[in-house]
């Protein structure tokens, strides 16, 4: 049952994450990766990682999400212009770079099966507890460069979106 | 772990190729900014798994900061967007070269 679910969950994110791209309407992009993001949160819950699953939620599909279709919404994009067009080297030169990366690294990881034996059965490292313990003793410089990260993207967000008084 | 750890790698190789292919095929920022989170989102599961493979902590603490720093990039990309939107009234990023030459 629960193998089910993952490989449930696994083609709907590579559905959506595919339409993401195709679709021509930016908001039809923005709901579809928040579709996408939601299997990804069941995906995180079948891999017993609870505390991510809950995360991706607030704050992808929540906050991120919320801030791309609020930008939609004000640059009044909608429908894309038909004549976005890419010359057809450029289109087929990037087809090619795409098929090559993904059959390049799906060869070397996939076929190396001498690194990926049994996996642990037991696991008790995904709840709110151990990651916790982990971010605040030996994470914490991270954890604090984090913050600072957050405050400069702040002060920069407000610099840029402001109106030049001049 | 319910499936092999090949099956989460997998998958998470396809969402970044979709990512990738976003990037080199469309010339909408916004969308383009998009596939960037796709692609963010990927290595996110690659690490998940590895997490739960390793029957380790440390994975999740790194995606952890992943999505602070996508937070952050996002708030600053979407800024950026918006003022470049201001000033050209597009966001096709074929038309926006101020920097060319």
């Amino acid at each position: 049952m629960l193998p089910f679910l993952f490989y449930f969950a696994a083609a709907i994110a590579v559905g959506t994450a595919i339409s993401v791209v195709l679709s021509r309407n930016a908001v039809y992009s923005a709901i579809l990766l928040v579709a996408c993001f939601f299997s990804l949160a069941l995906i995180y819950l079948l891999l017993e990682a609870y505390f991510l699953a809950v995360l991706e939620i607030f704050i992808y599909a929540g906050a991120i999400m919320v801030l791309f279709l609020f930008v939609i919404m004000l640059l009044n994009l909608g429908q894309e212009k038909a004549q976005e067009h890419l010359k057809y080297l450029q289109r087929g030169l990037s087809l090619f770079l795409v098929i090559v990366f993904f059959l390049g690294i799906s060869l070397i990881f996939l076929s190396d099966s001498t690194v990926l034996h049994q996996s642990h059965e037991t696991f008790d490292a995904g709840g709110v507890n151990a990651l916790g313990e982990a971010l605040f003793t030996k994470y914490l410089l991270p954890f604090e460069v984090a913050s600072l990260l957050l405050l400069v993207a702040l002060i920069g967000t407000v610099y840029l979106a402001k109106r030049k008084i001049s | 772990m319910i499936v092999p750890l090949e099956h989460v790698i997998a998958l998470s190789l396809a969402i970044f190729s979709a990512g990738v292919a976003g990037v080199l095929f469309r010339r909408n920022a916004i969308t383009i900014f998009m596939s960037i989170e796709l692609m963010l989102n990927a290595v996110n599961l690659a690490l998940v798994g590895f997490s739960r493979y390793y029957n380790s902590v440390d994975g999740q603490v790194f995606v952890f900061l992943v999505m602070t720093l996508a937070a952050a990039e996002v708030a600053v990309g979407l800024a950026i967007i918006v003022a470049v939107y201001r000033n050209r009234q597009t966001v096709n990023i074929d038309e926006i070269n101020l920097m060319k030459n």
